[in-house]
């Protein structure tokens, strides 16, 4: 019962890492793709009326770790205090940067926003890239359960870790690069003109990028987390993950040169997948390793109570069903390009 | 460990209370905006149509910053209270696994179709959009209600081998009683809120002269539904809640009345300032027999004092819970009285004439903000020195190892943000209250514009 809701808690955060990743490639590659005020607004009309119910899926992710691994949740979050504050500010910003720019027309309004949603957003993708090395590499829990990371010591692998070291700051550029791709992706197929053509651009750009980031990453990975090596070389079936990322990877230049942009997004989307996937193969039955591999979390130590998990499921299942008619009606009916409004002429590039 | 203890329940006093300033006014003109459409499909007027685009992008802009400040109240739970978070978050991450999964996803999928579908959807379909993001915020508000109960009056637990604490009944712990009359108790004080505020607006375009008949629309409304709130929160909802309290929580009941020393025919303090230190009330303004009356129907009823308590059983901040208590008390009383009165000149036609009931009711507008955050306080300040109420003490909840300097940064990280997230709000809800209803012509058809300009 608790690997299957590791399972499910692991997709959800896929599904949230997938849908609000375009999101914020949108908002790093905002300035790259966009040039004048019409351009921006197109750029954040093509991730407006979802962007919110793609964070959702944080808060649902968050809320079934919470009842399903209590003591990860706890351990987890208090360690990474300080990240995760500056990370919440960011998501307020990034919110209210989105909800508030088309308010008002000023010349000192509207470019104000752009910035502060380019600015978290960028900096957002990091921070994710970061967390998800921080707890590939391990932490410094000990006996207690519990540790308290500070942002960074000596950016070394030693015992007592930042957040920010050699490694994590690797992962986190490589996130960034995948969520400029991912971004400009969704933004080279939701608008037309200008913007959808500078964004393939930056893609193709990003894709380079994140090719030779992936592959540096994956090579110090299997050094810096030993168990990574162990579960792959016991359950060999898991190599089906990294070869998932690798064609995902490979599907998105394929099909940017047969034109699909859809599939190409899709692509990306299989890639991050991959990605995420093989990591927690990699790293199960921890959920939170420590530095210390003697102190580290386990599914096992970190469940729930048998009766809430096997309750759980039953209403996880039918929100899951509801959540997903919602997602349904929600992007159909947002469905189509994302136009240049006549009002400024779209200058040629 | 002691001042950090204090930060920690600082940062999540402030950043709650903040963050419930918004959905109170989300969930009360959820139900005003199902109202106004309501009439719109019946009487087919555009007059409610354009009056739900005004209320509805009001709406919208409080809505983004429930939203923002929202996603902080989960996370706190394990940054700041990890030990709480670790033996409970088998209970409680149900219910807030739940508003995720049942209440997030329908709200924020039907509140984009309400702001920008109203073409597209027709007159029904576009009801229905607003009916969702009501039911959707009114089911959030259940669920975080009832996780707050359980910690009030945990039910549907048992104590696990390692001594966390279990769930053991679904339906305990969404049924919990204390959690059904808090809620309907709970949601008539944001009703409260929604109703004051459209009146209050209603009676600024009065007072202004322009908007008249908008104005009036507003008024009748946020009265008409208000008078009906403002009595239910008195009976029977806020007299379920101080029984459910008297019942479980005896010595908070004792300390949110100032009440030292266990009586029978125990008096109701109206004024009086308590000093705890003497154990008496200063200055008291006193009903006779009234609490023995109220907690037990029965004038001569025998009602427990602090006395009757082990201090360590005391809530440690009885003036502030007292005070709390009585503030809310008083401005639900004060509620009534306003609300009944425009009721009966809205009834006999004169209340659009009586310029000095509109000042009261548009000078009112911060009192039920403040009535339902001093109701939020005695219930929390109430629960003290429980962080779950007999089963685990404050003071083992908060996290081990985030230290006073890393929740003070976090606090005061809130606090600067929150400070400009309070004047954005201020100067954007003021510009649409200036823009003005009779503008709303135009139908917001562009699912692709992500907020629509002026």
């Amino acid at each position: 019962m608790e690997t299957i809701w590791f399972c499910l808690v692991a997709v959800m955060i896929a599904t949230y890492v997938l849908l609000d990743g375009f999101d914020l490639g949108a908002g790093a590659i905002h300035f790259l793709v966009a040039k004048t005020r019409e351009q921006r607004r197109q750029v954040l009309a093509s991730i407006g009326p979802v962007w919110d119910g793609n964070e959702v899926w944080l808060l649902a992710a968050g809320g079934a770790l919470y009842f399903a691994f209590p003591a990860l949740y706890a351990s987890g979050f208090s360690g990474f205090y300080l990240p995760l504050m500056i990370v919440l500010w960011l998501l307020i910003l990034r919110g209210i940067a989105v909800e508030f720019r088309n308010h008002l027309k000023s010349d000192v309004w509207v470019p104000l926003w752009d910035f502060v949603f380019f600015a978290a957003s960028t900096l957002l993708a990091i921070f994710y890239g970061v967390a998800l090395a921080n707890v590939v590499r391990g932490v410094p829990l000990d006996g207690s359960g519990y540790f308290f990371e500070p942002l960074w010591t000596n950016f070394r692998l030693s015992d007592q870790t930042g957040i920010l070291d050699w490694y994590t700051v690797i992962v986190g550029v490589l996130a960034l690069l995948v969520l400029m791709m991912h971004g400009g992706l969704w933004v080279q197929y939701k608008t037309d003109g200008a913007v959808s053509k500078r964004a393939a651009k930056v893609t193709e750009f990003a894709w380079w990028g994140v090719l030779t980031m992936t592959a540096l990453v994956t090579f110090v990975t299997f050094r810096v987390q030993p168990q990574v090596n162990e579960n792959f070389r016991t359950w060999p079936v898991g190599y089906i993950l990294p070869l998932l990322a690798g064609a995902g990877l490979a599907g998105v230049q394929i099909e940017l040169r047969r034109k699909n942009q859809l599939n190409a997004f899709f692509s990306s989307c299989a890639y991050l997948l991959g990605m995420l996937t093989s990591v927690v193969f990699g790293v199960y039955p921890m959920v939170l390793p420590a530095r210390d591999p003697s102190f580290s979390l386990t599914v096992q130590g970190a469940k729930a109570g048998a009766y809430g998990l096997r309750v759980g499921l039953f209403w996880w299942v039918i929100g899951m069903i509801l959540a997903t008619t919602y997602f349904v009606i929600l992007y159909r009916s947002f469905a189509g390009k994302v136009a240049a409004q006549a009002e400024e002429t779209v200058p040629r590039d | 460990m002691g001042s950090a203890l204090d930060v920690h329940r600082l940062h999540f006093a402030f950043t709650v209370t903040y963050h419930y300033l918004f959905p109170q006014l989300t969930m009360g003109l959820a139900l005003l905006l199902v109202v106004l459409k309501t009439m719109a499909l019946r009487t087919g007027r555009d007059h409610y149509n354009r009056s739900a685009r005004f209320w509805a992008k009001i709406f919208g802009i409080n809505f983004a910053l429930g939203v923002v400040t929202g996603i902080p109240m989960e996370f706190q739970f394990g940054t700041n209270w990890a030990e709480f978070s670790k033996a409970a978050g088998g209970v409680i991450g149900q219910t807030l696994g739940m508003e995720g999964l049942f209440s997030f996803f329908l709200e924020s999928t039907f509140l984009g179709l309400f702001l920008f579908g109203e073409k597209k959807l027709g007159p029904i379909g576009h009801w229905f959009a607003a009916f969702f993001v009501f039911a959707g915020s009114w089911m959030s508000g259940y669920l975080i209600v009832a996780t707050d109960a359980w910690m009030q009056h945990p039910t549907g637990y048992q104590l696990s081998q390692r001594g966390d604490i279990e769930l053991s009944s679904f339906w305990g712990l969404l049924l919990n009683p204390w959690a059904l009359w808090q809620y309907a108790h709970n949601m008539l004080g944001a009703v409260q809120t929604g109703c004051f505020v459209m009146a209050a607006v209603g009676a600024f375009y009065q007072l202004t002269n322009r908007e008249i008949n908008f104005g009036k629309t507003f008024i009748r409304i946020g009265v008409t539904v208000g008078v009906i709130a403002a009595l239910l929160q008195l009976a029977p909802t806020g007299d379920m809640q101080g029984k459910m309290v008297s019942h479980y929580q005896p010595a908070t009941l004792a300390a949110m009345e100032g009440l030292f020393e266990t009586q029978n025919g125990a008096p109701l303090a109206i004024l009086g300032q308590p000093d705890v230190a003497k154990r008496q009330l200063e200055n008291p303004l006193q009903v006779p027999n009234l609490l023995s009356f109220l907690t037990y129907r029965r004038w001569n009823a025998n009602v427990r004092g602090l006395e009757a308590f082990p201090e360590d059983q005391w809530p440690d901040r009885i003036e502030l819970l007292y005070y709390s208590y009585h503030i809310m008390v008083g401005l639900g009383t004060l509620f009534i009285a306003i609300m009944a009165v425009s009721a009966f000149l809205l009834w006999r036609g004169k209340l659009f004439e009586s310029r000095w009931m509109l000042w009261l009711i548009m000078l009112s507008v911060p009192l039920p903000y403040i009535a339902n955050t001093a109701g939020w306080m005695t219930a929390e300040l109430g629960r003290q020195p429980w962080l779950i109420y007999g089963l685990m003490r404050t003071v083992h909840g908060a996290s081990p190892r985030v230290g006073a300097g890393s929740a003070w940064f976090s606090l005061l990280g809130f606090m600067g943000m929150y400070s400009i997230l309070s004047m954005l709000w201020l100067f954007l809800i003021y510009r649409e209250i200036a823009h003005g209803p009779s503008h709303e012509t135009e139908l917001l058809t562009q699912a692709t514009t992500p907020v629509a300009a002026h």
